[in-house]
Protein backbone atom coordinates (compact mmCIF):
# COMPACT_ATOMS: atom_id res chain seq x y z
CA UNK A 1 0.00 0.00 0.00
CA UNK A 2 1.39 3.37 -1.05
CA UNK A 3 0.50 6.27 1.19
CA UNK A 4 1.32 9.91 0.63
CA UNK A 5 1.44 12.07 3.72
CA UNK A 6 1.26 15.83 3.15
CA UNK A 7 3.65 15.53 0.25
CA UNK A 8 4.95 18.90 -0.91
CA UNK A 9 7.50 19.82 -3.53
CA UNK A 10 8.65 23.34 -4.17
CA UNK A 11 10.83 24.46 -7.06
CA UNK A 12 11.97 27.96 -6.25
CA UNK A 13 8.79 29.91 -5.60
CA UNK A 14 6.63 27.46 -7.51
CA UNK A 15 4.72 24.78 -5.69
CA UNK A 16 4.71 21.73 -7.93
CA UNK A 17 3.04 19.48 -5.38
CA UNK A 18 1.02 21.05 -2.61
CA UNK A 19 0.24 19.11 0.56
CA UNK A 20 -0.86 15.97 -1.23
CA UNK A 21 -2.24 13.18 0.92
CA UNK A 22 -3.90 10.04 -0.39
CA UNK A 23 -3.47 6.31 -0.43
CA UNK A 24 -3.44 4.18 -3.52
CA UNK A 25 -5.98 1.37 -3.13
CA UNK A 26 -4.66 -2.15 -3.55
CA UNK A 27 -5.60 -4.54 -6.28
CA UNK A 28 -7.25 -2.06 -8.61
CA UNK A 29 -6.28 0.35 -11.38
CA UNK A 30 -6.06 3.86 -10.00
CA UNK A 31 -6.02 6.65 -12.51
CA UNK A 32 -3.87 9.62 -11.55
CA UNK A 33 -5.36 12.43 -13.47
CA UNK A 34 -4.55 16.05 -13.96
CA UNK A 35 -3.83 18.59 -16.65
CA UNK A 36 -0.29 18.92 -17.97
CA UNK A 37 1.92 20.45 -15.32
CA UNK A 38 -0.35 19.42 -12.46
CA UNK A 39 2.50 17.64 -10.69
CA UNK A 40 1.76 14.03 -11.62
CA UNK A 41 5.26 13.10 -12.72
CA UNK A 42 6.85 14.93 -9.81
CA UNK A 43 4.63 12.99 -7.43
CA UNK A 44 5.57 9.70 -9.04
CA UNK A 45 9.27 10.55 -8.87
CA UNK A 46 8.89 11.33 -5.18
CA UNK A 47 7.20 7.97 -4.59
CA UNK A 48 10.32 6.35 -6.05
CA UNK A 49 12.61 8.55 -3.99
CA UNK A 50 14.09 10.07 -7.14
CA UNK A 51 13.07 13.56 -6.10
CA UNK A 52 13.18 14.62 -2.49
CA UNK A 53 10.00 16.15 -1.12
CA UNK A 54 10.28 19.64 0.34
CA UNK A 55 8.12 18.29 3.13
CA UNK A 56 5.90 15.31 3.78
CA UNK A 57 6.68 11.71 2.95
CA UNK A 58 5.67 8.64 1.04
CA UNK A 59 5.47 5.19 2.59
CA UNK A 60 5.26 1.91 0.76
CA UNK A 61 3.88 -0.79 3.02
CA UNK A 62 4.92 1.45 5.86
CA UNK A 63 8.49 2.00 4.70
CA UNK A 64 10.27 4.53 2.56
CA UNK A 65 11.28 3.43 -0.92
CA UNK A 66 14.99 3.61 -0.14
CA UNK A 67 14.53 1.16 2.72
CA UNK A 68 13.11 -1.57 0.51
CA UNK A 69 15.33 -4.55 -0.22
CA UNK A 70 15.38 -5.19 -3.98
CA UNK A 71 12.69 -2.59 -4.73
CA UNK A 72 12.03 -3.79 -8.28
CA UNK A 73 10.48 -6.90 -6.79
CA UNK A 74 7.88 -4.75 -5.06
CA UNK A 75 7.31 -1.78 -7.32
CA UNK A 76 7.76 -1.66 -11.06
CA UNK A 77 7.68 1.73 -12.70
CA UNK A 78 7.55 3.13 -16.18
CA UNK A 79 8.60 6.72 -15.81
CA UNK A 80 9.34 8.02 -19.26
CA UNK A 81 9.86 6.26 -22.51
CA UNK A 82 13.40 5.45 -23.55
CA UNK A 83 15.30 5.84 -20.32
CA UNK A 84 17.68 3.44 -21.97
CA UNK A 85 21.22 3.84 -23.22
CA UNK A 86 20.79 4.00 -27.00
CA UNK A 87 23.77 1.74 -27.55
CA UNK A 88 22.63 -1.03 -25.23
CA UNK A 89 20.44 -3.91 -26.32
CA UNK A 90 17.00 -4.46 -24.87
CA UNK A 91 18.22 -7.71 -23.35
CA UNK A 92 21.24 -6.17 -21.66
CA UNK A 93 19.15 -3.28 -20.36
CA UNK A 94 16.81 -5.70 -18.63
CA UNK A 95 19.71 -7.90 -17.56
CA UNK A 96 21.50 -5.24 -15.54
CA UNK A 97 18.24 -4.31 -13.88
CA UNK A 98 17.53 -7.95 -13.05
CA UNK A 99 21.01 -8.50 -11.65
CA UNK A 100 20.86 -5.42 -9.43
CA UNK A 101 17.75 -6.80 -7.70
CA UNK A 102 18.71 -10.49 -7.77
CA UNK A 103 15.98 -11.36 -10.22
CA UNK A 104 16.69 -14.61 -12.12
CA UNK A 105 18.03 -14.17 -15.63
CA UNK A 106 15.25 -16.21 -17.26
CA UNK A 107 12.78 -13.57 -16.10
CA UNK A 108 14.36 -11.24 -18.72
CA UNK A 109 13.28 -13.56 -21.51
CA UNK A 110 9.84 -13.90 -19.95
CA UNK A 111 9.10 -10.18 -19.83
CA UNK A 112 10.49 -9.66 -23.33
CA UNK A 113 7.99 -12.28 -24.43
CA UNK A 114 5.15 -10.57 -22.55
CA UNK A 115 5.74 -7.22 -24.24
CA UNK A 116 6.45 -8.76 -27.61
CA UNK A 117 10.08 -7.67 -27.96
CA UNK A 118 11.70 -11.11 -28.16
CA UNK A 119 12.57 -10.66 -31.82
CA UNK A 120 14.49 -7.43 -31.18
CA UNK A 121 15.97 -8.42 -27.80
CA UNK A 122 19.52 -8.29 -29.12
CA UNK A 123 19.03 -5.07 -31.05
CA UNK A 124 20.40 -1.81 -29.71
CA UNK A 125 17.74 0.52 -28.32
CA UNK A 126 18.87 3.31 -30.66
CA UNK A 127 16.74 1.89 -33.45
CA UNK A 128 13.61 1.45 -31.35
CA UNK A 129 10.44 3.33 -32.21
CA UNK A 130 8.58 5.21 -29.50
CA UNK A 131 6.21 2.30 -29.14
CA UNK A 132 9.02 -0.24 -28.81
CA UNK A 133 10.73 1.99 -26.25
CA UNK A 134 7.48 2.12 -24.30
CA UNK A 135 7.18 -1.66 -24.43
CA UNK A 136 10.73 -2.00 -23.17
CA UNK A 137 9.88 0.38 -20.33
CA UNK A 138 6.88 -1.77 -19.46
CA UNK A 139 9.03 -4.90 -19.60
CA UNK A 140 11.37 -3.31 -17.06
CA UNK A 141 8.41 -2.46 -14.83
CA UNK A 142 7.20 -6.07 -14.95
CA UNK A 143 10.70 -7.50 -14.49
CA UNK A 144 10.56 -8.07 -10.74
CA UNK A 145 7.00 -9.45 -10.86
CA UNK A 146 6.01 -6.66 -8.48
CA UNK A 147 2.78 -6.28 -6.58
CA UNK A 148 2.63 -2.56 -7.37
CA UNK A 149 3.01 -1.04 -10.82
CA UNK A 150 3.32 2.61 -11.71
CA UNK A 151 2.98 3.93 -15.23
CA UNK A 152 3.52 7.58 -16.12
CA UNK A 153 1.52 8.46 -19.21
CA UNK A 154 1.96 5.01 -20.74
CA UNK A 155 -0.10 5.62 -23.85
CA UNK A 156 1.76 8.76 -24.87
CA UNK A 157 2.88 8.48 -28.45
CA UNK A 158 1.48 5.00 -28.97
CA UNK A 159 -0.47 3.91 -31.98
CA UNK A 160 -4.07 2.70 -31.48
CA UNK A 161 -2.96 -0.93 -31.34
CA UNK A 162 -0.44 -0.11 -28.61
CA UNK A 163 -3.03 1.84 -26.65
CA UNK A 164 -5.44 -1.08 -26.67
CA UNK A 165 -2.59 -3.38 -25.62
CA UNK A 166 -1.67 -1.20 -22.63
CA UNK A 167 -5.30 -0.90 -21.60
CA UNK A 168 -5.70 -4.68 -21.60
CA UNK A 169 -2.40 -5.15 -19.82
CA UNK A 170 -3.33 -2.81 -16.98
CA UNK A 171 -6.69 -4.49 -16.53
CA UNK A 172 -5.16 -7.94 -16.50
CA UNK A 173 -2.52 -6.82 -13.98
CA UNK A 174 -5.26 -5.56 -11.67
CA UNK A 175 -7.24 -8.75 -12.27
CA UNK A 176 -4.22 -10.63 -10.93
CA UNK A 177 -4.65 -8.65 -7.74
CA UNK A 178 -1.88 -6.14 -8.40
CA UNK A 179 -2.05 -2.46 -7.64
CA UNK A 180 -1.79 -0.34 -10.76
CA UNK A 181 -1.20 3.40 -10.50
CA UNK A 182 -1.32 5.10 -13.85
CA UNK A 183 -1.11 8.78 -14.70
CA UNK A 184 -2.78 10.43 -17.60
CA UNK A 185 -4.07 13.78 -18.72
CA UNK A 186 -6.82 12.08 -20.73
CA UNK A 187 -10.02 11.43 -18.85
CA UNK A 188 -11.42 9.37 -21.69
CA UNK A 189 -8.46 6.99 -21.43
CA UNK A 190 -8.92 6.59 -17.70
CA UNK A 191 -12.65 5.99 -18.04
CA UNK A 192 -11.82 2.82 -19.92
CA UNK A 193 -9.24 1.47 -17.51
CA UNK A 194 -9.42 2.96 -14.04
CA UNK A 195 -11.51 1.75 -11.14
CA UNK A 196 -10.44 4.51 -8.86
CA UNK A 197 -9.48 8.09 -9.53
CA UNK A 198 -7.13 10.57 -7.97
CA UNK A 199 -7.38 13.97 -9.59
CA UNK A 200 -4.88 16.75 -8.98
CA UNK A 201 -4.57 20.25 -10.32
CA UNK A 202 -1.70 22.64 -9.63
CA UNK A 203 -0.29 20.06 -7.25
CA UNK A 204 -3.38 19.97 -5.08
CA UNK A 205 -5.73 17.07 -4.53
CA UNK A 206 -9.03 17.73 -6.25
CA UNK A 207 -10.66 14.33 -5.95
CA UNK A 208 -9.95 10.87 -4.59
CA UNK A 209 -12.85 8.55 -5.20
CA UNK A 210 -14.09 5.53 -7.12
CA UNK A 211 -14.53 6.08 -10.84
CA UNK A 212 -18.30 5.56 -10.73
CA UNK A 213 -18.61 8.05 -7.92
CA UNK A 214 -16.57 10.57 -9.86
CA UNK A 215 -18.83 10.28 -12.85
CA UNK A 216 -21.93 10.56 -10.73
CA UNK A 217 -20.67 13.49 -8.77
CA UNK A 218 -19.09 15.51 -11.49
CA UNK A 219 -21.00 14.94 -14.63
CA UNK A 220 -23.95 17.15 -15.35
CA UNK A 221 -27.07 15.26 -16.15
CA UNK A 222 -30.07 16.86 -17.71
CA UNK A 223 -33.25 15.93 -19.51
CA UNK A 224 -33.65 17.39 -22.96
CA UNK A 225 -37.13 18.37 -24.04
CA UNK A 226 -38.21 19.31 -27.53
CA UNK A 227 -41.65 20.55 -28.36
CA UNK A 228 -43.49 22.69 -30.92
CA UNK A 229 -45.25 24.38 -27.98
CA UNK A 230 -42.37 26.10 -26.34
CA UNK A 231 -44.25 28.76 -24.39
CA UNK A 232 -46.66 26.27 -22.84
CA UNK A 233 -43.80 24.02 -21.86
CA UNK A 234 -41.87 26.77 -20.16
CA UNK A 235 -44.99 27.90 -18.34
CA UNK A 236 -45.70 24.35 -17.20
CA UNK A 237 -42.12 23.95 -15.97
CA UNK A 238 -42.23 27.23 -14.15
CA UNK A 239 -45.49 26.19 -12.58
CA UNK A 240 -43.82 23.03 -11.32
CA UNK A 241 -40.93 25.06 -9.92
CA UNK A 242 -38.45 23.86 -12.56
CA UNK A 243 -36.15 25.87 -14.76
CA UNK A 244 -34.88 25.00 -18.21
CA UNK A 245 -31.81 26.08 -20.11
CA UNK A 246 -31.86 26.45 -23.87
CA UNK A 247 -30.34 23.40 -25.55
CA UNK A 248 -29.30 22.85 -29.14
CA UNK A 249 -31.76 23.31 -32.04
CA UNK A 250 -34.50 24.97 -30.06
CA UNK A 251 -34.63 22.28 -27.38
CA UNK A 252 -34.70 22.91 -23.63
CA UNK A 253 -32.74 21.15 -20.97
CA UNK A 254 -33.76 20.61 -17.36
CA UNK A 255 -30.69 20.06 -15.25
CA UNK A 256 -30.96 17.04 -12.95
CA UNK A 257 -34.49 16.54 -14.22
CA UNK A 258 -36.46 13.35 -13.81
CA UNK A 259 -37.69 12.06 -17.19
CA UNK A 260 -40.74 10.36 -15.62
CA UNK A 261 -41.83 13.50 -13.86
CA UNK A 262 -41.26 15.68 -16.91
CA UNK A 263 -43.16 13.29 -19.20
CA UNK A 264 -46.08 13.28 -16.80
CA UNK A 265 -45.96 17.05 -16.53
CA UNK A 266 -46.10 17.47 -20.29
CA UNK A 267 -48.96 15.00 -20.56
CA UNK A 268 -50.89 16.77 -17.80
CA UNK A 269 -50.64 20.03 -19.77
CA UNK A 270 -51.38 18.36 -23.09
CA UNK A 271 -48.03 19.37 -24.52
CA UNK A 272 -46.74 17.31 -27.44
CA UNK A 273 -43.14 16.26 -26.92
CA UNK A 274 -40.88 15.51 -29.88
CA UNK A 275 -38.04 14.56 -27.64
CA UNK A 276 -37.60 13.54 -24.04
CA UNK A 277 -34.08 12.32 -23.52
CA UNK A 278 -31.74 12.06 -20.53
CA UNK A 279 -28.38 13.71 -21.26
CA UNK A 280 -25.16 12.77 -19.58
CA UNK A 281 -22.17 15.08 -19.85
CA UNK A 282 -19.05 13.35 -21.10
CA UNK A 283 -16.34 12.39 -18.66
CA UNK A 284 -13.99 14.74 -20.41
CA UNK A 285 -16.38 17.57 -19.54
CA UNK A 286 -16.56 16.42 -15.95
CA UNK A 287 -12.79 16.39 -15.73
CA UNK A 288 -12.43 19.80 -17.33
CA UNK A 289 -15.08 21.17 -15.05
CA UNK A 290 -13.18 19.93 -12.05
CA UNK A 291 -9.77 21.14 -13.14
CA UNK A 292 -10.92 24.31 -14.88
CA UNK A 293 -9.46 26.59 -12.24
CA UNK A 294 -6.22 24.72 -11.98
CA UNK A 295 -5.19 24.36 -15.59
CA UNK A 296 -1.59 25.41 -15.76
CA UNK A 297 -1.07 26.11 -19.41
CA UNK A 298 -3.91 27.37 -21.47
CA UNK A 299 -3.90 29.51 -24.57
CA UNK A 300 -5.66 32.82 -24.18
CA UNK A 301 -9.01 33.29 -25.76
CA UNK A 302 -9.68 29.63 -26.31
CA UNK A 303 -10.69 28.80 -22.78
CA UNK A 304 -12.53 25.53 -22.57
CA UNK A 305 -16.21 26.13 -22.00
CA UNK A 306 -16.95 25.39 -18.40
CA UNK A 307 -20.14 23.68 -17.39
CA UNK A 308 -21.50 24.80 -14.10
CA UNK A 309 -23.98 22.93 -11.99
CA UNK A 310 -26.32 25.86 -11.69
CA UNK A 311 -30.01 25.09 -11.96
CA UNK A 312 -31.16 28.64 -12.62
CA UNK A 313 -30.27 29.78 -16.00
CA UNK A 314 -29.45 33.38 -15.51
CA UNK A 315 -27.20 32.37 -12.63
CA UNK A 316 -25.65 29.68 -14.79
CA UNK A 317 -24.61 32.20 -17.41
CA UNK A 318 -23.19 34.54 -14.83
CA UNK A 319 -21.12 31.82 -13.23
CA UNK A 320 -19.99 30.63 -16.62
CA UNK A 321 -18.77 34.06 -17.66
CA UNK A 322 -17.18 34.68 -14.34
CA UNK A 323 -15.19 31.47 -14.28
CA UNK A 324 -14.23 32.06 -17.91
CA UNK A 325 -12.64 35.34 -16.96
CA UNK A 326 -10.89 33.99 -13.92
CA UNK A 327 -9.11 31.19 -15.64
CA UNK B 1 19.43 -2.52 1.18
CA UNK B 2 20.43 -3.67 -2.22
CA UNK B 3 23.07 -6.35 -2.09
CA UNK B 4 26.46 -4.96 -3.02
CA UNK B 5 27.70 -8.00 -5.00
CA UNK B 6 24.46 -7.97 -7.02
CA UNK B 7 24.92 -4.29 -7.81
CA UNK B 8 28.56 -4.92 -8.77
CA UNK B 9 27.44 -7.56 -11.23
CA UNK B 10 24.78 -5.22 -12.56
CA UNK B 11 27.28 -2.39 -13.05
CA UNK B 12 29.62 -4.78 -14.84
CA UNK B 13 26.80 -5.70 -17.22
CA UNK B 14 26.20 -2.01 -17.86
CA UNK B 15 29.81 -1.26 -18.68
CA UNK B 16 30.42 -4.30 -20.87
CA UNK B 17 27.22 -3.89 -22.88
CA UNK B 18 28.00 -0.59 -24.56
CA UNK B 19 30.42 -0.11 -27.40
CA UNK B 20 31.97 3.07 -26.05
CA UNK B 21 33.70 0.99 -23.37
CA UNK B 22 35.45 -1.15 -25.93
CA UNK B 23 36.56 1.61 -28.22
CA UNK B 24 37.69 4.11 -25.60
CA UNK B 25 39.78 1.46 -23.84
CA UNK B 26 41.12 0.08 -27.13
CA UNK B 27 42.09 3.59 -28.19
CA UNK B 28 43.82 4.12 -24.85
CA UNK B 29 45.86 0.98 -25.40
CA UNK B 30 46.68 1.76 -29.02
CA UNK B 31 47.71 5.36 -28.47
CA UNK B 32 49.89 4.66 -25.45
CA UNK B 33 51.60 1.63 -27.00
CA UNK B 34 51.95 2.94 -30.56
CA UNK B 35 53.09 6.42 -29.56
CA UNK B 36 55.55 5.03 -27.05
CA UNK B 37 56.95 2.64 -29.62
CA UNK B 38 57.23 5.27 -32.34
CA UNK B 39 58.90 7.82 -30.08
CA UNK B 40 61.30 5.24 -28.75
CA UNK B 41 62.23 4.33 -32.29
CA UNK B 42 62.75 7.94 -33.32
CA UNK B 43 64.91 8.59 -30.28
CA UNK B 44 67.03 5.51 -30.86
CA UNK B 45 67.70 6.64 -34.42
CA UNK B 46 68.53 10.20 -33.38
CA UNK B 47 69.88 9.54 -29.91
CA UNK B 48 72.72 12.06 -29.91
CA UNK B 49 70.57 14.93 -31.10
CA UNK B 50 67.94 14.22 -28.47
CA UNK B 51 70.26 13.88 -25.55
CA UNK B 52 72.88 16.52 -26.22
CA UNK B 53 71.19 19.20 -24.09
CA UNK B 54 69.92 16.83 -21.41
CA UNK B 55 70.78 17.79 -17.87
CA UNK B 56 69.60 14.48 -16.46
CA UNK B 57 70.29 10.94 -17.60
CA UNK B 58 68.23 9.63 -20.49
CA UNK B 59 64.95 8.16 -19.16
CA UNK B 60 64.20 5.08 -21.25
CA UNK B 61 61.11 4.30 -19.16
CA UNK B 62 59.52 7.71 -19.60
CA UNK B 63 60.27 7.58 -23.32
CA UNK B 64 58.45 4.30 -23.75
CA UNK B 65 55.50 5.65 -21.74
CA UNK B 66 55.34 9.02 -23.50
CA UNK B 67 52.12 7.98 -25.23
CA UNK B 68 50.34 8.49 -21.93
CA UNK B 69 50.17 12.25 -22.45
CA UNK B 70 47.73 11.61 -25.29
CA UNK B 71 46.36 8.22 -24.30
CA UNK B 72 45.18 9.53 -20.95
CA UNK B 73 42.56 11.51 -22.82
CA UNK B 74 40.99 8.31 -24.12
CA UNK B 75 40.67 6.83 -20.65
CA UNK B 76 39.21 10.14 -19.44
CA UNK B 77 36.62 9.82 -22.22
CA UNK B 78 35.91 6.27 -21.04
CA UNK B 79 35.24 7.48 -17.50
CA UNK B 80 33.05 10.36 -18.67
CA UNK B 81 30.96 8.27 -21.05
CA UNK B 82 30.54 5.37 -18.64
CA UNK B 83 28.64 7.56 -16.18
CA UNK B 84 27.59 10.44 -18.42
CA UNK B 85 25.45 8.27 -20.65
CA UNK B 86 23.16 7.55 -17.70
CA UNK B 87 22.37 11.22 -17.47
CA UNK B 88 22.07 11.92 -21.19
CA UNK B 89 19.66 9.02 -21.68
CA UNK B 90 17.63 9.57 -18.51
CA UNK B 91 18.66 6.08 -17.42
CA UNK B 92 19.91 7.41 -14.09
CA UNK B 93 16.29 7.37 -12.88
CA UNK B 94 15.99 3.71 -13.76
CA UNK B 95 19.29 3.03 -12.01
CA UNK B 96 18.20 4.83 -8.87
CA UNK B 97 14.79 3.17 -8.91
CA UNK B 98 16.59 -0.19 -9.03
CA UNK B 99 19.21 0.78 -6.44
CA UNK B 100 17.85 3.66 -4.37
CA UNK B 101 20.79 3.57 -1.95
CA UNK B 102 23.03 6.20 -3.56
CA UNK B 103 26.13 5.05 -1.75
CA UNK B 104 25.74 1.45 -2.91
CA UNK B 105 25.16 2.49 -6.51
CA UNK B 106 28.06 4.93 -6.53
CA UNK B 107 30.38 2.50 -4.74
CA UNK B 108 29.64 -0.35 -7.12
CA UNK B 109 30.00 1.88 -10.15
CA UNK B 110 33.31 3.30 -8.97
CA UNK B 111 34.63 -0.15 -8.09
CA UNK B 112 33.72 -1.64 -11.46
CA UNK B 113 35.01 1.28 -13.52
CA UNK B 114 38.15 1.56 -11.40
CA UNK B 115 38.92 -2.14 -11.64
CA UNK B 116 38.41 -2.20 -15.39
CA UNK B 117 40.44 0.97 -15.91
CA UNK B 118 43.25 -0.41 -13.74
CA UNK B 119 43.33 -3.75 -15.58
CA UNK B 120 43.46 -2.07 -18.97
CA UNK B 121 46.03 0.46 -17.74
CA UNK B 122 48.31 -2.26 -16.39
CA UNK B 123 48.26 -4.19 -19.65
CA UNK B 124 48.73 -0.97 -21.59
CA UNK B 125 51.68 0.44 -19.68
CA UNK B 126 53.55 -2.86 -19.50
CA UNK B 127 52.99 -3.46 -23.21
CA UNK B 128 54.17 0.08 -23.94
CA UNK B 129 57.19 -0.33 -21.70
CA UNK B 130 58.38 -3.62 -23.19
CA UNK B 131 57.73 -2.62 -26.79
CA UNK B 132 59.39 0.72 -26.16
CA UNK B 133 62.49 -0.99 -24.77
CA UNK B 134 62.65 -3.18 -27.86
CA UNK B 135 62.49 -0.08 -30.04
CA UNK B 136 65.16 1.70 -28.01
CA UNK B 137 67.61 -1.12 -28.62
CA UNK B 138 70.91 -0.49 -26.87
CA UNK B 139 69.59 2.55 -24.97
CA UNK B 140 66.94 0.49 -23.20
CA UNK B 141 66.41 -0.23 -19.56
CA UNK B 142 64.85 -3.08 -17.59
CA UNK B 143 62.28 -3.49 -14.83
CA UNK B 144 65.11 -4.49 -12.50
CA UNK B 145 66.76 -1.06 -12.69
CA UNK B 146 66.10 1.34 -9.81
CA UNK B 147 62.68 2.99 -9.84
CA UNK B 148 61.68 1.51 -13.19
CA UNK B 149 59.06 -0.92 -11.91
CA UNK B 150 57.66 1.83 -9.69
CA UNK B 151 57.42 4.17 -12.67
CA UNK B 152 55.61 1.64 -14.86
CA UNK B 153 53.26 0.56 -12.08
CA UNK B 154 52.80 4.22 -11.13
CA UNK B 155 51.74 4.93 -14.70
CA UNK B 156 48.92 2.40 -14.41
CA UNK B 157 47.82 3.92 -11.10
CA UNK B 158 48.00 7.39 -12.63
CA UNK B 159 45.76 6.44 -15.57
CA UNK B 160 43.25 4.77 -13.26
CA UNK B 161 43.09 7.76 -10.93
CA UNK B 162 42.64 10.14 -13.84
CA UNK B 163 39.78 7.98 -15.11
CA UNK B 164 38.06 7.96 -11.71
CA UNK B 165 38.65 11.69 -11.32
CA UNK B 166 36.70 12.13 -14.56
CA UNK B 167 33.98 9.83 -13.25
CA UNK B 168 33.61 12.04 -10.18
CA UNK B 169 33.59 15.26 -12.19
CA UNK B 170 30.94 13.87 -14.55
CA UNK B 171 28.77 12.83 -11.62
CA UNK B 172 29.01 16.34 -10.29
CA UNK B 173 28.20 17.97 -13.62
CA UNK B 174 25.65 15.31 -14.64
CA UNK B 175 26.34 16.07 -18.29
CA UNK B 176 28.81 14.20 -20.45
CA UNK B 177 29.24 16.87 -23.11
CA UNK B 178 29.98 19.50 -20.51
CA UNK B 179 32.36 17.15 -18.71
CA UNK B 180 34.29 16.35 -21.86
CA UNK B 181 34.33 20.03 -22.76
CA UNK B 182 36.00 20.83 -19.46
CA UNK B 183 38.22 17.82 -18.82
CA UNK B 184 39.78 17.35 -22.26
CA UNK B 185 40.96 20.94 -22.70
CA UNK B 186 42.05 20.98 -19.09
CA UNK B 187 44.30 17.93 -19.35
CA UNK B 188 45.42 18.53 -22.90
CA UNK B 189 45.94 22.30 -22.95
CA UNK B 190 45.37 24.23 -19.76
CA UNK B 191 47.40 22.14 -17.37
CA UNK B 192 50.45 21.59 -19.65
CA UNK B 193 50.53 25.26 -20.66
CA UNK B 194 50.18 26.60 -17.12
CA UNK B 195 52.86 24.14 -16.04
CA UNK B 196 55.52 26.05 -18.01
CA UNK B 197 54.52 29.54 -16.95
CA UNK B 198 57.04 30.55 -14.28
CA UNK B 199 55.00 31.92 -11.38
CA UNK B 200 51.89 29.82 -11.92
CA UNK B 201 53.73 26.56 -12.17
CA UNK B 202 54.41 26.28 -8.45
CA UNK B 203 50.66 25.92 -8.06
CA UNK B 204 50.06 23.85 -11.14
CA UNK B 205 52.33 21.20 -9.67
CA UNK B 206 49.46 20.28 -7.41
CA UNK B 207 47.00 19.72 -10.27
CA UNK B 208 45.89 16.07 -10.42
CA UNK B 209 47.64 15.25 -13.68
CA UNK B 210 50.87 17.14 -12.91
CA UNK B 211 51.12 15.58 -9.47
CA UNK B 212 50.28 12.10 -10.71
CA UNK B 213 52.86 12.26 -13.48
CA UNK B 214 55.70 12.45 -11.01
CA UNK B 215 55.03 8.77 -10.30
CA UNK B 216 56.25 8.05 -13.83
CA UNK B 217 59.67 9.59 -13.40
CA UNK B 218 62.61 7.27 -12.91
CA UNK B 219 65.04 10.08 -12.16
CA UNK B 220 63.81 12.80 -9.83
CA UNK B 221 64.32 15.44 -12.46
CA UNK B 222 61.92 18.14 -11.75
CA UNK B 223 62.04 20.70 -9.04
CA UNK B 224 58.99 19.19 -7.41
CA UNK B 225 58.84 19.58 -3.66
CA UNK B 226 57.40 16.07 -3.35
CA UNK B 227 58.36 12.56 -4.42
CA UNK B 228 56.65 10.13 -6.79
CA UNK B 229 54.44 8.43 -4.20
CA UNK B 230 53.39 11.74 -2.69
CA UNK B 231 52.55 12.90 -6.20
CA UNK B 232 50.35 9.87 -6.70
CA UNK B 233 48.74 10.56 -3.33
CA UNK B 234 47.98 14.14 -4.33
CA UNK B 235 46.37 12.81 -7.50
CA UNK B 236 44.43 10.29 -5.41
CA UNK B 237 43.25 13.08 -3.11
CA UNK B 238 41.87 14.97 -6.10
CA UNK B 239 40.14 11.81 -7.26
CA UNK B 240 38.66 11.15 -3.85
CA UNK B 241 37.41 14.73 -3.67
CA UNK B 242 35.81 14.49 -7.13
CA UNK B 243 34.12 11.20 -6.25
CA UNK B 244 32.91 12.58 -2.94
CA UNK B 245 31.50 15.59 -4.76
CA UNK B 246 29.83 13.28 -7.24
CA UNK B 247 28.33 11.26 -4.41
CA UNK B 248 26.97 14.34 -2.69
CA UNK B 249 25.38 15.57 -5.90
CA UNK B 250 23.85 12.14 -6.47
CA UNK B 251 22.53 12.09 -2.93
CA UNK B 252 21.26 15.63 -2.64
CA UNK B 253 19.96 16.52 -6.05
CA UNK B 254 16.75 15.31 -7.66
CA UNK B 255 17.39 12.75 -10.34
Amino acid sequence: MIELHHLTKRYGDKLAVDDLSFRIPEGVVTGFLGPNGAGKSTTMRMILDLDQPTSGKVTINGRSYAAIQDPLRQIGALLEAKSVHPGRTAYDHLLWMAQSNRIPRQRVDQVLEVVGLTAVAKKRARGFSLGMGQRLGIASALLGDPQILMFDEPVNGLDPEGIVWIRKLMKSLAAEGRTVFVSSHLMSEMALTADHLVVIGRGRLLADLPMAEFIKRNSRSAVRLRTPHQEQLLDALRGAGLTADPGPDGSWEVTDGDPVLLGDLAAAHNITLHELSPQQASLEEAFMQMTADSVEYRTDGTAVPVLEQQPAWGAGWDARNKSGKES
Amino acid sequence: MAAFPAVLQSEWTKVRSVRSTVWTLAVTFLIVVAMGFALSLVIKLNYDQFTEHNTTPFDATATSLSGISLGELAIVVFGVLAVGNEYSSGMIRVSLAAVPQRGVLMGAKTAVLGALAFAVSLVTVFAAFFLGQVALGKYNTGLGEPNVLRAVFGAACYLTLLCLFSVGVTMMLRNQVLSLGILIPFFFLVSPILAIIPVVKTWVRYFPDQAGRTALEVFPTSDHPYGPWTGLLICAAWTAAALLGGYLVLKKRDA
